[in-house]
This record gives structure tokens, C-alpha cells and sequence, in this order.
């Protein structure tokens, strides 16, 4: 078989040489060389993985994307069932499949995207040995992967608003903050937790755990208002109980926002992050070392 | 001209043991710093001063625009870590590197390939991660699947790939990058000998194009033919630098006590039957100035027969580092007769393709009946053989015992 070989490749650079280099390799001095122009210039590297996420979940499954659905809607039968029913835990006057609903719409995107990333920078060990980018970028593309899950199974509140007849209140304004400040939150822990699992494997062990623990320290199954008065300041520590609240309030419009508790949040939701961005920095160095 | 690539005192130091150990688990970081914070913290400094490596020392170079350089080295000479560094892959401890271009490296064919997806997709997978952008990996797509000889199977996930076909595809995908510096380690070593030298070709012909290109290998052959200069690493320092048949010569020779010929310069044995000269020689009879794992070598004897000598035998046998006779070979195997009558011969024996694996061996030549009775034995050739892409080396995770010898297979 004949093939055609590139003549691109065969012409010659005419380019004249840069006065300062392109890049220099030197150890590492401090944790303020950041280089932010170096993930824009991976971005597409970035696409990239999230598409290799998506379409790798879902190969050879029959249903495909409908399980994107299917799960957080089975999710909230059960806990509709079991804690709604059987249990009659109370839901601030919202019908409990909605009021779960609500809830596990960002839990269920906090739980996964941290467990995903928080374990990529580990699974990624064949890139991040043999090849050059931003290793940030492998943490952010897990997250940015569940993302997309996220907004499947917000258009499916949205239906199931309009079959209970839910009319939106000018409070529905605070989901894209709210949405912005979970990320912010999920990104930052999940960055955490993948510098740290490349060196202590424990993590990776430890993390569903965590994550189980969590689930049952922030108000998903049940309100806030179940809480007693004097044990709240301890569950609002917890960022994503705020984040969780708020969801409710903005889409339903039964309550207020609970602002000291969002500002709250915010302060530990850019804490972390930036918590993460200075420890991945400090350790991706040796990641190839190490892994 | 001012250089594309300058390497200043480089050193990279390497802890003996992290990889090795199991990985320090958080409990013996915080039980161990609250148990006993001082014992620690020597034992710490007194793993540090003892326990560690430096894979490169003190490593200064310069590479121009334009120019192909070889590395090569031994293993462990510390070739792989500096184009991790180069690559950007890890850190140095000490020194600088400046880079003038854009670098594109590839220490294996199909990072990030994944199993699930099709060919495809892979390569948009790959060309991404090795730094090309979508319009660019849209824009050369045919080219690179043409390049694979894959076309057919271009819509079929990768797992149902044979190796050869992926390894055909990934190389397609990185032959395509149109960096200003490449940086390539032994990818050569892959794929069946037709792929090889068209792989071969396409790197001639990017390094015409007026690329700057960085080249890992064993395989000494493609170094001399691809290569304008060549720098010599031995124990993470630059032994030597420079002219391409210069370097690689002092590279071959590095060998240690290499023999491959042996001519007489003693007087005949009294017996009258005697080895004039045994050397080791390529399928063309050319003697060989190396013998790497890719070599197939024939032992050529010229020996002479004073008077008639019934029952006279000529054996060579091939023996490991340690003088262990791995094993032996004679004429009858095949169905020949050791001539017998007075006269000057020369026998050639063909030891079996790529047997060797990258280690010591030492050959003897005899002459002898069987009564037994030694004539004449020449057992001085010893050499060292060079890793090559071959049958020894193909192998993930290497290949032990002495010989790799390639055996018919069967599945019912």
C-alpha cells in the first residue's frame, strides 16, 4: 500500500531563534512560580480528558447516559422510601422526593467528583510519568467530567419542578453562585487529596470512608431545622451544609438564605482551594519520582 | 550559532529505595514524629547523607539549532533521567536547562492510549497529550492513519489491536509533531523491522526539515545513521562528546576487555593440526567491530591440517561471563564431515539470529579427538553485548537466562 509521507514535516523552520528561552528547568525555588500561562496553553489537553472520561464510563454500557439519570433518581426513591416513609424525617413543608432531591443533586456532584479526582492524579501514573502539562490539569479534568453528570441531573429537578408544580422564586438568582461555590470546594478538596495520595496511599483507602462520614454529617436526608440549636455552628463548619441548604432555598423559595453560613463556606471553600493549589504545587515536582 | 538547547552543571539526585520500598504510609509519618521526633528526624538526615544517588552529576552541554545528538550510554549511565528532565517530566536538583524552542518528547509510543476507545479517538487522545491541538491533529488525521497502515480498523477500540498494529498507530500519531525540538527515547526499539525503517525514515527526514532532535538509543547503528554528534554518558557524567563515529566507537569500546579476533602469533602446536586465525564475523563475513543483542554473528576458523587425521572433530562452544559453556555446537549437527586430510581450511559456523542478551559471553574454538584429545584451543573471544532492538530485548521486563532464541509456538 502506498502512503503519503508529510511534506510539512520535510520544510524547513524558517523561524529565528527566540532572544530568552522558551522555558527554563531549574529545581524548584519557591511555590509563587505558578505558571498560569502554561494551563491555558493545555486547555484543549483538558477537553480532552474530560471527553475520555465521559465516553470511557459509558462504553459498552447498554443504557449509556441514562444512568446519569437513573442514579440519582433511584437514590432519591430510596430515600424517599426509607427516611420519608418509614423513618417520617421532615422536609420544611417540600414533598421529600424534591427536598432529597435537592439535596443530593450537589452532593451526589461533590462525593463523586472528589473521590474521581482525588484518586486521578494516582490512576494517571502512565501520563504523568512519560509526558509534560500542567499535572493540574488531570484533577480539574475529573471534576470538570462530573460536571457534566451535574447538569444532566439538574435538568431532571427541573422536571420533576414541574410536575409537583414548584414555581420558581427570584431566590432560583443564587443557584449560579451557589453552583460556582461548589465547585470551588469540590475542586480544592479533590486537588488535596490527589497530591497527597500519590505519596500516602492511605488517602486512597481512607477517602470513601471520608466521604460516607461526610454524607451523614451534612443535611441531605435531613434539614438543618432537625438539628438542635446548640449543635448547629458545628454542622455549619461542615462547608457543604451550607451549600446543601442553599440549594433548597434558592430552588424552592421556603426559606431564607442563611447568609453567615454562605459566607462561612465561601471563607472555607477559598481557603482550601488555595490550601491545594500551594500543596499540589509543592508535591507534583515529585510526582514523577514517587508514583 | 546560538544554541536551542543549553544544559548548565545539571544534577539529579535520587533517594536509593523510594521506589523500591512500599509507600511510606501516613500512619509511620505521624506515628514515627510523635513516637520519637528526635530518633526520626536523625534517622532522616542519616538516610539522606547515605542512601542517595546522583543519576546525573555536573552535566554541560550545548546542542545548536538543527543538529540530531545521540545519547548514549550504559544502563544506569543516567540517559533516561536527563531526558525526564528535559521533558520536563521531574526536576533537576542542581544546574539549568534553557530551551529555545518548543519541545515535544516521547518516551514511549501511546501515552495515554486507552483500551476502550477506538483508533480514533485515540489519536485525538494522544495528539493531545503530546501537545498538538485539535485543528492541528484534525488537519494531519488522514496522513497519520495512512502512516498506520490501520485504516480498516481506525473505528475499532484499541484492546482488539494486535501490539504491532498499536504500536504502528501511536508512532503514527508522534510522528506527526512539529516541534522545534524532539526528544525521543528508544522508541525505535518496538514494531516489526519493515515498520522500524520506515519509522527510520520519517526521522531522517524530520531531522532534515531543520529540527532539532534529542535520540536515546542502543541501538547503535541508527545512532550512526541518524545522528550529526553524540554525547556519552557514563555513571551521570559526559564522557564524551561530539563526532558521531568517534563517540560510538569509544562507546563500543568501553566493553572492557573485548576480543573478537584472535590471530596466531605463537608457534604451532606439535600435534600438526592447528587454528591459524578465529574471528567473529557478520553474515557477510565482514569481522564485527560489536556485537549488540540485534546481531547475528558467525565464528569464522581457519585452521590447518599438517597430516591426514582420522576422526578428527572442530567444535565451538559459547560460554556465559563465567566460563560456563551455555552450549556447544559441531559440524555433524548438520550433517558435515570435519575435513581430515593435510590442508589449509576455513569454517564458518552460524550461531542462531539475535541470540544474545545483553551480557558477557565468551566463545572457544577446539580441535580435538575423541578419545579424548585436546589439539588446539583458542578460547580468548570475549565481548560484551550492546542492547539493540532484538529478540533479547523485546521482551517487557526483560528477558533472563542466557540466550533468547526465538522457539515455534502452538495453541490448540
Amino acid at each position: 500500500m502506498e502512503t503519503s509521507v508529510s511534506s510539512e514535516l520535510s520544510s524547513p523552520l524558517p523561524q529565528p531563534l527566540p532572544d530568552h528561552p522558551l522555558v527554563v528547568i531549574e529545581p524548584a525555588k519557591s511555590f509563587f512560580s505558578l505558571n498560569f500561562s502554561d494551563v491555558w496553553a493545555y486547555r484543549e489537553l483538558f477537553y480532552f480528558l474530560i471527553w475520555r472520561d465521559l465516553k470511557v464510563r459509558y462504553k459498552q454500557t447498554t443504557i449509556g447516559v441514562v444512568w446519569v439519570v437513573l442514579q440519582p433518581l433511584m437514590m432519591m426513591l430510596l430515600f424517599t422510601l426509607v427516611f420519608g416513609r418509614l423513618a417520617g424525617v421532615p422536609s420544611d413543608g417540600i414533598p421529600y422526593a424534591l427536598f432529597a432531591y435537592a439535596g443530593l443533586l450537589p452532593w451526589t456532584f461533590f462525593a463523586t467528583a472528589a473521590s474521581a479526582s482525588g484518586n486521578s492524579v494516582v490512576n494517571s501514573s502512565g501520563l504523568v510519568t512519560k509526558v509534560y502539562f500542567p499535572r493540574v490539569i488531570v484533577p480539574a479534568a475529573s471534576v470538570g467530567a462530573v460536571l457534566v453528570d451535574f447538569a444532566i441531573s439538574a435538568l431532571v429537578l427541573a422536571a420533576m419542578m414541574v410536575y409537583w408544580r414548584v414555581q420558581p422564586t427570584r431566590q432560583i438568582l443564587m443557584l449560579p453562585p451557589l453552583v460556582l461555590l461548589l465547585m470551588v470546594l469540590t475542586l480544592g478538596f479533590g486537588m488535596l487529596i490527589s497530591a497527597i495520595n500519590v505519596k500516602y496511599r492511605d488517602v486512597r483507602l481512607a477517602l470513601p470512608f471520608l466521604i460516607q462520614v461526610w454524607f451523614f454529617a451534612s443535611p441531605v436526608i435531613y434539614p438543618m431545622s432537625l438539628v438542635p440549636e446548640r449543635w448547629r455552628w458545628l454542622v455549619k463548619l461542615n462547608p457543604m451544609a451550607s451549600i446543601i441548604e442553599g440549594f433548597r432555598a434558592a430552588l424552592y423559595g421556603k426559606a431564607a438564605f442563611d447568609w453567615p453560613g454562605l459566607a462561612g463556606s465561601t471563607v472555607i471553600s477559598l481557603v482550601l482551594l488555595l490550601l491545594a493549589v500551594i500543596t499540589f504545587h509543592r508535591m507534583e515536582k515529585g510526582f514523577a519520582d514517587i508514583i | 550559532m546560538t544554541p536551542i538547547i543549553k544544559v548548565e552543571s545539571l544534577g539529579k539526585r535520587y533517594q536509593l529505595g523510594v521506589r523500591a520500598e512500599p509507600f511510606p504510609t501516613l500512619r509511620d509519618a505521624l506515628v514515627g514524629a510523635a513516637r520519637a521526633p528526635l530518633r526520626a528526624l536523625r534517622r532522616r538526615s542519616r538516610t539522606r547523607a547515605g542512601e542517595s544517588f546522583w543519576a546525573l552529576n555536573d552535566v554541560n552541554f550545548t546542542i545548536k539549532p538543527g543538529e540530531v545528538v545521540g545519547v548514549i550510554g550504559r544502563n544506569g549511565a543516567g540517559k533516561s533521567t536527563l531526558l525526564k528532565i528535559l521533558s520536563r517530566i521531574t526536576d533537576p536538583t542542581r544546574g539549568r536547562v534553557e530551551l529555545y524552542g518548543r519541545v515535544a518528547s516521547l518516551l514511549e509510543v501511546g501515552t495515554g492510549f486507552h483500551p476502550e476507545l477506538s483508533g480514533r479517538e485515540n489519536v485525538y487522545l494522544n495528539g493531545a497529550i503530546l501537545g498538538m491541538h485539535r485543528a492541528e491533529i484534525e488537519r494531519k488525521f488522514d496522513e497519520i492513519v495512512a502512516f498506520s497502515e490501520v485504516e480498516r480498523f481506525i473505528d475499532t477500540p484499541v484492546k482488539r489491536y494486535s501490539s504491532g498494529m498499536y504500536v504502528r498507530l501511536a508512532f503514527a500519531v508522534a510522528a506527526h509533531l512539529e516541534p522545534e525540538i524532539l526528544i525521543i527515547d528508544e522508541v525505535l526499539a518496538v514494531g516489526d523491522a519493515a515498520f522500524q525503517e520506515k519509522c527510520l525514515g520519517k526521522m531522517e527526514e524530520v531531522s532534515r526539515g531543520g529540527r532539532t532532535v534529542l535520540f536515546v538509543s542502543h541501538n547503535i547503528a541508527s545512532i550512526q545513521r541518524l545522528c550529526t554528534s553524540v554525547i556519552l554518558l557514563k555513571d551521570g557524567q559526559v564522557r564524551a562528546s561530539g563526532n558521531t563515529l568517534e563517540v560510538t566507537r569509544k562507546y563500543l569500546e568501553q566493553g572492557g576487555t573485548t576480543t573478537f579476533r584472535w590471530t596466531r602469533d605463537s608457534p604451532p602446536p606439535p600435534e600438526g593440526v592447528y587454528f591459524e586465525k578465529v574471528y567473529l564475523s557478520d553474515r557477510d563475513r565482514r569481522e564485527v567491530e560489536y556485537v549488540s543483542t540485534a546481531s547475528t554473528i558467525s565464528v569464522v576458523m581457519e585452521f590447518v591440517v599438517e597430516s591426514q587425521s582420522r576422526g578428527l572433530q572442530l567444535g565451538v562452544g559459547v560460554m556465559s561471563d563465567t566460563g560456563e559453556q551455555i552450549f556447544g555446537t559441531v559440524p555433524q549437527d548438520v550433517g558435515l564431515a570435519v575435513p581430515q586430510t593435510p590442508g589449509r581450511y576455513r569454517a564458518v559456523v552460524h550461531l542462531p539470529e539475535e541470540m544474545f542478551l545483553p551480557r558477557t559471553y565468551s566463545i572457544k574454538a577446539m580441535l580435538y579427538y575423541l578419545t579424548p584429545q585436546m589439539l588446539d584451543c583458542v578460547d580468548c573471544l570475549r565481548f560484551t553485548v550492546q542492547e539493540a532492538a532484538s529478540l533479547g530485548t523485546n521482551n517487557p521486563g526483560g528477558r533472563t537466562g542466557f540466550l533468547a532464541l526465538r522457539c515455534d509456538w502452538e495453541f490448540d
